[in-house]
């Protein structure tokens, strides 16, 4: 009995190998994109010394400047007013006997999660096309619909998490003290509810930031975001400027999914 | 004068009411800007298409039959599309491929994950999730460095003398299988970890008593015992295969699509709208259908899920 002594249940031959491989095959071609927006050269595989000039370059690029901004804000109003809206749907849809229609609104508000983007993107498309036709109307209002349609799902998710582990007493305990609805939900629930909601709210803001495929479809000509200015320029030869760009951008999502990650750790 | 109980029961209906006031903002957005549009895709699949893209207001099941025939240009006789159904099959097979890439990757490192000791489980579970969370165009774009002709792969293997001229692999449905494996795993490994911090590992030892090897236990036990995380994560990335559009475009190149990227250049190059909308249909019921499977089969293994 060779093996005996480091005979585990809990293994199987080979498995903790091709983990490893998986882990480094995830974060290599991530690490290798984020090394090479360093080089001093213009290869995206041979180095050739450090250098922060594809940041400078990437930084004083109009275009790029413009995306990003563009990006920014569509995020922001996205994910404030999905996360707003969210947290009402929650709250009326937790913490309560089934009433009728109580399914239909769970699976209603889950329902962008299950549509392909692609369908979504496509009856958008034709949707606001038809709009346009009829108002003149060109502005960013499609795109803060659509992103705030899809985000919505995404704040929910947390928003409900939260909630369904805070059961009633308090509330009832504010209520019995004479505090009005209105000043038991801001003074008991919303404190109570406050990590669920940021939670919320950095997801939706993520999933605005990188969403490519309905921006890509929806946006009206000169509306470009970050994501889809970068898949203008992928046909094109590509610089480590786009490594930057894409470093940049890593480095916030990483930073907010970090975060969201933690916060919801807390709770546990 | 009203009784205690009418009292309550008007109670009881102004909570619902003040409830569906709440959820309106959140149903209203998701209806006009998400998928109350899927029913007017419905209306332009079955209209006549203009010739600058857009509709002709006119009742015509052109659209739907080009979705897999094609009339002959001399003799006005119906045939299949070949080229649709191609890129419907190459959309189906490469789906597959990837979901069974996912899962023969994705099983090990879920299984790796869920027999770590309880403090370190959390790091790796983070591991898996930060890929899931950044940015889709960003992870392909990093594939795409890793495999073009002068990115790292074939400057490594030219550098050490194993070829001496780079190996095409971008633009190939190769490129896109390993794109959507790639962006696509931790999809897999998420369902599948769930399922697996479940196991009770007191019956794979009891298999283990009764003589079963290594292959066994996996083969008698534990995969019958994680087969709803299996059903749940095949789904997961099957689905978004299937509707990629992202990958395919920016790996595949112009000429190796999928049904995303047939779809969207019926509303560019193509100009024809009604084309693609039933296009769009067609993914659609595919992918409820098999949403619905998924549904039953997880009802059938006993699990609570909506």
């Amino acid at each position: 009995m060779a093996n005996a002594g480091n005979f585990s249940v809990r293994r199987l031959t080979g498995f903790t190998t091709i983990a490893i491989i998986c882990f480094l095959s995830l974060y290599t071609p991530i690490l290798t994109l984020v090394i090479f927006s360093f080089n001093a050269g213009t290869s995206i595989a041979i180095w050739e010394g450090f250098s922060w000039r594809w940041y400078e370059r990437a930084w004083a690029n109009e275009q790029v400047q413009e995306a990003a901004l563009r990006s920014l804000q569509i995020a922001s109003f996205a994910a404030i007013v999905a996360t707003t809206f969210a947290t009402m749907a929650a709250i009326a849809t937790t913490r309560t006997r089934p009433f009728r229609g109580l399914t239909a609104i769970y699976a209603f508000v889950n329902t962008p999660l299950m549509v392909p983007e692609i369908v979504t993107a496509i009856a958008l498309l034709i949707f606001f096309a038809s709009i346009k036709v009829a108002t003149g109307y060109t502005g960013l209002g499609y795109l803060l619909a659509a992103h705030t349609a899809f985000c919505i799902p995404f704040a929910y998710l947390p928003i409900r998490a939260r909630l369904e582990s805070m059961d009633l007493t308090l509330e009832t305990a504010a209520a019995d003290l004479y505090a009005t609805p209105w000043r038991a939900f801001t003074r008991v629930t919303l404190p109570l509810l406050w990590p669920g909601i940021i939670g919320g709210l950095m997801l939706a803001f993520v999933i605005s930031l990188d969403d490519v495929v309905i921006t890509e479809l929806v946006k009206s000509a000169g509306q470009e975001t970050l994501p889809t200015y970068m898949l203008g320029q992928f046909r094109r030869v590509v610089t480590p400027e786009m490594n930057a760009i894409s470093a940049v951008f890593l480095g916030i999502s990483i930073l907010i999914v970090t975060l969201f990650f933690f916060l919801t750790r807390k709770r546990n | 004068m009203a009784t205690a109980r009418e009292i309550a029961e008007a109670a009881e209906r102004r909570d619902i009411r003040q409830r569906w006031l709440l959820s309106a903002p959140a149903l209203v957005v998701i209806f006009f800007a998400g998928i109350g549009p899927l029913a007017i895709m419905v209306v332009y699949s079955f209209l006549e298409k203009s010739g600058y893209g857009g509709v002709v207001w006119k009742f015509s099941t052109a659209g739907w039959e080009s979705v897999f025939f094609q009339r002959d240009i001399f003799d006005d006789t119906l045939q299949f599309a070949d080229a649709h159904l191609s890129i419907f099959w190459r959309s189906v097979k490469l789906s597959v491929i990837t979901t069974f890439l996912t899962l023969i990757f994705g099983f090990p490192t879920a299984f790796f994950i869920a027999t770590r000791p309880e403090r370190t489980r959390d790091l790796w579970l983070f591991l898996i999730t930060i890929p899931f969370w950044t940015n889709l165009l960003i992870r392909t774009f990093a594939i795409q460095e890793v495999i073009r002709n002068e990115g790292i792969a074939n400057t490594v293997l030219i550098k050490l003398g194993i070829i001496s001229q780079p190996i095409q692999m971008m633009f190939t449905d190769f490129a896109i299988m390993l794109g959507m494996t790639y962006v696509f795993l931790p999809l897999m490994v998420l369902p599948l970890y769930a399922s697996l911090e479940k196991l009770d590992f007191r019956l794979v030892e009891a298999g283990y008593d009764l003589y079963a090897n290594r292959f066994q236990v996996l083969r008698r036990i534990i995969i019958p015992l994680v087969k709803p995380g299996i059903i749940a994560g095949s789904i997961l990335v099957f689905i978004p295969c299937l509707g990629a559009y992202v990958t395919p475009r920016v790996l595949g190149g112009g000429k190796n699509l999928m049904i995303g990227n047939l779809i969207e250049l019926q509303f560019g190059q193509g100009r024809n709208w009604p084309l693609g909308a039933a296009l769009s249909i067609t993914l659609l019921i595919i992918v409820v259908a098999a949403l619905l499977v998924y549904v039953r089969q997880a009802s059938k293994s006993g699990q609570r899920h909506g």
